[in-house]
């Protein structure tokens, strides 16, 4: 999802009210998914083992279209989302329009932390993300005394080229009284006009792009199907890692900027949380996922976790459940050692999708607490048989859902863009053959 | 080594291995700069700084942070220290066997890669690391060029199971495949995808890595 404040004001999702309504049929089997999912996060099971269909470019390869024309072209996109739909039927859907259709977004912008199709990277490759420190370790305390103004005159021009020349902005926060009039002048300078008007721009196309998904998210549901997510963030730990100080650098500020980190994760949560619950109440859905980056046990220790990555994380998850929301936290790579740290949630509040956490070990520790998701491996699903992932599906069938769990059946990290379409069928009709 | 030790030394071994890196680099530079202590001894400490560390990292105790740092630390000192080494001095110590590493093609991450490296390097292998996203052409002719015991295939995208099987049945096609032994590793990899690609195993983090070529290299 983009952050819509100060974009152009043109409502997001204004396309939808032109599309039909669902009829009765389609409303009926909407609520009938979405209370599968809402059941599970009630740690209650309903009728059969809800599955989700998670993409990054995998659409690409069902729908015959090349990773950039999924990038770009969100009307083929929408057309072969609505195809898998019908076909996989799935209780919780992708959220195509906001994770792999955000090219013109991305161009509009002058993103400068991903290199994707037509980007520095193959027509038929994925995006990656470049890390790198976008903020300098000297520059904690810049950001911590203003936010704003660091996010304007410094980090905002370094990720994204169409905030360059905002800089000089990073000074209104210094002015008073009738100086804030004065201030003013600093919108006639040229550098700062020519900004304004390359995000006038910008902000067109992310409106479009956003008009785009609710039309998406319309069609779907008048087809029965819920649309992914409400919002899409971050951990703190993870926000400041991934996206400002780079792996290299975050690291060693666990040694030598200790004393800082706390405070600088504290903001950030409070920065973030307050457009993830904006993001997810305009869009409506509770859903709020997480990807999670640097919990895994091989990342740092158990100290560390507990000291530098999970306080912060924990209050983040609670906000959210305060905001009536659900955290669905991605946690990437193995977990196991975390389990009983991460249990310390209210009951029923979340929903933990694991990558390669054993699912059978998490639902021993987590089973009461929160409902679960995944994991079918990534390997199966892009190098193995239908049968190895019938396999796999009937395990966490077996010892997860018909045990009395609340698993949400997903693949480890999504369905991988290479994955076979009969490696993907057979994940579906597993699910329903072992799990209701 | 350590019972050779001065106080002076011993003091630089433990902060290095301690991560005490305000009082460790001060301390480095006074040696090298102020006590002309032959600076391939201070390198020997740095050594023995790093096996400390290695061995932390196998048991469990660090992490992560702890080898990227211990890099840092070493790059530092060693920035200052080789400079002063003199033309036939010391020379290099006798390595356990050749490594080439590289991410494949298509894939541009690196961390785990460089993590691997370094504990190779600090573990008595010749390293020699061709980068990211690197074409199968690439590799076999550093290959033919190094003449590496083994072979480090590095990635993290589900992309790079094809581009692993690819370079590997390319090394088939070149005859080359049995002059070393192939060993891949990343975020996503498994036994599946060993047998996938070929390879001869597979690690799940750095030091699986470290035993893998040791393990090899006295079967050699």
């Amino acid at each position: 999802m983009m952050a819509m404040e100060n974009l152009d004001p043109t409502p997001p999702v204004s396309g939808m009210h032109l599309l039909a309504e669902p009829s009765l049929a389609a409303k009926a089997a909407y609520d009938k998914r979405w209370q599968r999912i809402m059941d599970c996060v009630a740690l209650k099971q309903s009728d059969r083992m809800p599955v989700a269909l998670f993409t990054t470019f995998w659409l690409a390869k069902y729908g015959g279209i090349s990773i950039r024309d999924n990038m770009y072209d969100y009307e083929k996109v929408a057309d072969i989302m609505e195809r898998a739909c019908l076909e996989f039927e799935p209780d919780i859907t992708t959220p195509v329009m906001e994770n792999a259709s955000i090219g013109n977004v991305l161009e509009a912008t002058g993103f400068k932390q991903l290199q994707w199709p037509g980007h520095g990277v193959g027509d038929n490759q994925p995006y990656q993300y470049l890390d790198r420190e976008y903020m300098m370790a000297h520059e904690y305390d810049d950001f911590l005394l203003d936010p704003t103004g660091f996010f304007l005159g410094k980090y905002l021009p370094r990720v994204a080229g169409a905030f360059e020349g905002l800089e000089p902005l990073a000074s209104l926060s210094g002015n008073m009284y009738y100086g804030i009039s004065f201030a003013s002048i600093l919108f006639c300078l040229p550098q700062v006009q020519e900004a304004l008007g390359k995000l006038a721009m910008a902000g067109g196309a992310v409106a479009n792009h956003m008009n785009k998904t609710g039309g998406l998210v319309q069609r779907l549901r008048c087809l029965g199907f819920p649309y992914g997510f409400g919002a899409f963030s971050g951990a703190p730990y993870d926000v400041v890692a991934d996206y400002m100080r780079g792996a290299k650098g975050m690291m060693t500020d666990l040694y030598r900027h200790k004393e800082k980190l706390e405070e600088v994760f504290d903001k950030v949560r409070k920065l973030v949380i307050r457009q993830t619950i904006a993001m997810a109440k305009m869009n409506g859905n509770p859903l709020v996922f997480i990807p999670l980056h640097w919990a895994p046990d091989a990342f740092m220790s158990q100290k560390q976790f507990e000291k530098f990555w999970w306080p912060s994380f924990r209050q983040f998850m609670l906000d959210l459940i305060d905001a009536d929301l659900i955290p669905v936290p991605m946690w990437e790579a193995d977990c196991t050692k975390r389990l009983e740290v991460i249990k310390d949630i209210p009951a029923g509040k979340c929903i933990y999708w694991f990558e390669r956490t054993d699912m059978v070990k998490a639902f021993e520790v987590l089973g009461d607490v929160v409902a679960l998701r995944g994991n079918i491996s990534a390997s199966a699903l892009t190098t193995g048989t239908p049968e190895d992932v019938d396999k796999e599906v009937r395990r966490l069938g077996d010892q997860v859902w018909n045990k009395g769990g609340s698993l949400i059946l997903d693949a480890a990290f999504g369905i991988p863009d290479e994955s076979s379409i009969e490696n993907v069928r057979a994940m579906f009709s597993a699910a329903r053959k072992y799990a209701g | 080594m350590d019972n050779d030790l001065t106080d002076e030394e011993r003091q630089l071994v433990t902060w290095l291995a301690d991560m005490n890196e305000d009082d460790a680099l001060p301390l480095a530079n006074r040696m090298l700069l102020e006590g002309k202590k032959n600076p391939m001894r201070v390198l020997e400490l740095c050594r023995a700084a790093m096996d400390i560390v290695g061995k932390r990292f196998e048991e469990g105790e660090y992490f992560l942070p702890e080898l990227v740092l211990a890099g840092e630390m070493l790059d530092t000192i060693g920035a200052v220290a080789k400079p002063l080494i003199k033309q036939g001095e010391g020379g290099e110590a006798v390595k356990l066997g050749k490594i080439l590493i590289g991410t494949v093609h298509g894939d541009l991450h690196d961390i785990g890669k460089n993590i691997v490296s370094f504990m190779l390097d600090i573990n008595g292998f010749e390293v020699r690391d061709i980068g990211i996203d690197v074409p199968v052409k690439t590799f076999i002719q550093e290959i033919n060029d190094f003449k590496p015991d083994v072979v480090g295939l590095s990635g993290f995208l589900t992309l790079a199971f094809d581009s692993m099987k690819e370079t590997i049945d390319a090394f088939e096609k070149e005859g080359i495949r049995n002059n070393f032994k192939v060993m891949i590793g990343g975020g996503q990899i498994d036994e599946t995808v060993r047998v996938y690609t070929g390879a001869d195993a597979f690690g799940v983090n750095a030091v699986e890595a470290v035993n893998l070529c040791k393990i090899w290299m006295e079967a050699a």
